[in-house]
C-alpha cells in the first residue's frame, strides 16, 4: 500500500511564501492499494494536482472518499479533471445525513451562486454512496467507517489490505468527550479505526495552549494527537490538518512538540505531513 | 479489525454528557448492557460505576428490588429502562427501591431511547431522582 499526500492545511488553503515546505493546499491523500485500486481521501484544493496526475497515468475507475462535506474536504472536487473525463467511472463515497442524499449534499456546490455548471452536467459517471455501517471491500481492499468527534456528521476510514493498514481521522477532536489516556479504548471516539494500524494520518491542527482556547471546534492538540496514538497502538502517526497561521517554522515546533510527547510515553516518531510525502507500508 | 466492541459515537457523547450531570443518569447499549452511570446515580445506588461494571441492565436493577409506591414488585416490562430497550419510546415510572447501603427509596424514571439515525438504535438513557 502507498499512500501520497496531496494537500494538508486544515481549514483555508495558505498559499504562500510561509508554507512551501509542508504546503497550503486543503485535505487531499491517495492511496494506492496492493491490487492497483485507488483511493481519494477527500477532496480538499490537493485534489486538483492529483486529478492531473491520475488521468496522466490513465486510471479510469476512482474510489474518492469523503469524510464530512466541510467546504476544505469538498472545495477542490469541482476542479478534479477526472470528474470532466467522460472515460471516468467516479464513486463517491461519504458520510449519511438524516435530510439530504450525498448527491444533493454536494450538488449545493455546484449550483448558483458558487458555480456555473451543476453537478449532473458533468461528463465523468459518477455513483454516490453512503458509507455502509458495517465493513466492505472494494476488489480486494476492506474499508471500515465510524463516525469520528467533529461538528456535523464525519467518518474516518480505515483501509487494510492483505499487507498493511492505514487509518485516516483528517478532523477529529476525541479529548472532547475526555481526557484520552483516562479512558479504555472502546470509549474513544475513532479507536475502532485506528486500532493497531501501520499508520494513522490525524488530525493535529494546534499547539496545547491554542487548543484551550478553540475547544468544540472539532479539532485537536498536538498532545491529544499523540495520546490518541497510544492509545490505540498505531504504528506511525502524521501529524496533518495543519493550522492555517502556522508557517513552515511554526509546523516544525509542533512536531518537536510531538516528538518530546511521544518520546516520554515511548509512542513512535511523529511526522509532519507535506504535499508530496509518499508513505509506504508496512 | 481488532474483536473489541467498540462504543457507538452517541454513546460516547451520551456518557460526557451524562458525567457533567448533577442529575443522576445511567446508559445502557442496544444489547441492554449497563455500559455507565455518573457520579450522581453512585449517590442513588449506593456503589460506584467503577465497582458494578458492566452488567446486564436487568441484572443490575434486579439487585434494587424496584416495587411500586404500594410496595408491589415492578415486573421488568412495566420498569422505564425495559420499556425505552424493547418499545424504543420514552417511558416515566415512580417506585421504591432498597439501594446497596439498604436504604429504601423512592424513585422517579425517566427513561428514552438513542437513535443515531431513524433506523439505528444503539442504546437508552434512564434519569432518576429521589423523591
Amino acid at each position: 500500500m502507498r499512500v501520497k499526500i496531496w494537500g494538508c492545511r486544515g481549514s483555508v488553503p495558505t498559499p504562500g511564501p510561509d508554507t512551501v515546505t509542508y504546503g497550503g493546499n486543503t485535505s487531499c491523500v491517495e492511496v494506492s492499494a496492493d491490487d492497483g485500486t485507488t483511493f481519494v481521501l477527500d477532496a480538499g484544493t490537493g485534489i486538483r494536482g492529483l486529478g492531473l496526475d491520475l488521468l496522466e497515468r490513465g486510471e479510469r475507475r476512482i474510489h474518492l472518499c469523503l469524510t464530512h462535506l466541510h467546504l476544505d474536504h469538498l472545495e477542490g472536487l469541482r476542479f478534479f479533471a477526472p470528474l470532466w473525463d467522460e472515460r471516468v467511472e467516479l464513486d463517491i463515497w461519504g458520510p449519511p445525513s438524516h435530510q439530504l442524499s450525498l448527491q444533493e449534499r454536494i450538488a449545493r456546490a455546484f449550483s448558483p451562486p458558487l458555480f456555473p455548471v451543476e453537478l449532473r452536467d458533468v461528463p465523468a459517471a459518477v455513483t454516490f454512496h453512503d458509507v455502509p455501517r458495517e465493513p466492505w471491500t472494494i476488489d480486494r481492499t476492506f474499508l471500515a467507517t465510524d463516525f469520528v468527534l467533529h461538528p456535523g456528521p464525519t467518518v474516518g476510514y480505515r483501509i487494510e489490505t492483505a499487507s498493511a493498514s492505514f487509518a485516516y481521522i483528517p478532523d477529529h477532536e476525541p479529548a472532547l468527550a475526555g481526557a484520552i489516556a483516562d479512558r479504555s479504548t472502546d470509549w474513544i471516539s475513532g479507536a475502532s479505526l485506528a486500532a493497531g494500524v501501520d499508520a494513522l494520518v490525524h488530525d493535529a491542527q494546534y499547539f496545547e495552549d491554542e487548543y484551550e482556547e478553540r475547544i468544540g471546534w472539532g479539532h485537536s492538540s498536538v498532545a491529544d494527537a499523540v495520546a490518541f496514538t497510544r492509545a490505540v497502538g498505531a504504528g506511525r502517526l502524521v501529524l496533518f490538518h495543519h493550522e492555517p497561521h502556522h508557517s513552515d517554522g511554526l509546523l516544525e515546533q509542533l512536531e518537536d512538540r510531538a516528538r518530546e510527547l511521544a518520546m516520554r510515553n515511548r509512542g513512535p516518531s511523529p511526522m509532519l505531513a507535506h504535499e508530496g510525502m509518499v508513505v509506504e507500508l508496512p | 479489525m481488532e474483536k473489541r466492541r467498540y462504543k457507538h459515537l452517541v454513546l460516547i457523547l451520551a456518557r460526557e454528557f451524562a458525567s457533567n450531570l448533577a442529575t443522576p443518569t445511567l446508559i445502557a447499549d442496544d444489547q441492554g448492557t449497563l455500559v455507565f452511570y455518573n457520579e450522581a446515580a453512585e449517590a442513588v445506588v449506593g456503589r460506584p460505576f467503577a465497582e458494578a461494571g458492566e452488567i446486564p441492565l436487568d441484572e443490575w436493577t434486579a439487585t434494587f428490588a424496584p416495587r411500586t409506591v404500594d410496595s408491589e414488585p415492578v415486573p421488568a416490562e412495566r420498569r422505564p429502562a425495559r420499556i425505552a430497550l424493547d418499545q424504543r419510546r420514552a417511558a416515566h415510572e415512580r417506585y421504591r427501591i432498597t439501594s446497596v447501603d439498604g436504604a429504601e427509596r423512592l424513585v422517579s424514571v425517566t427513561a428514552f431511547p438513542l437513535f443515531a439515525h431513524a433506523d439505528e438504535f444503539v442504546g437508552i438513557v434512564a434519569i432518576f431522582w429521589r423523591e
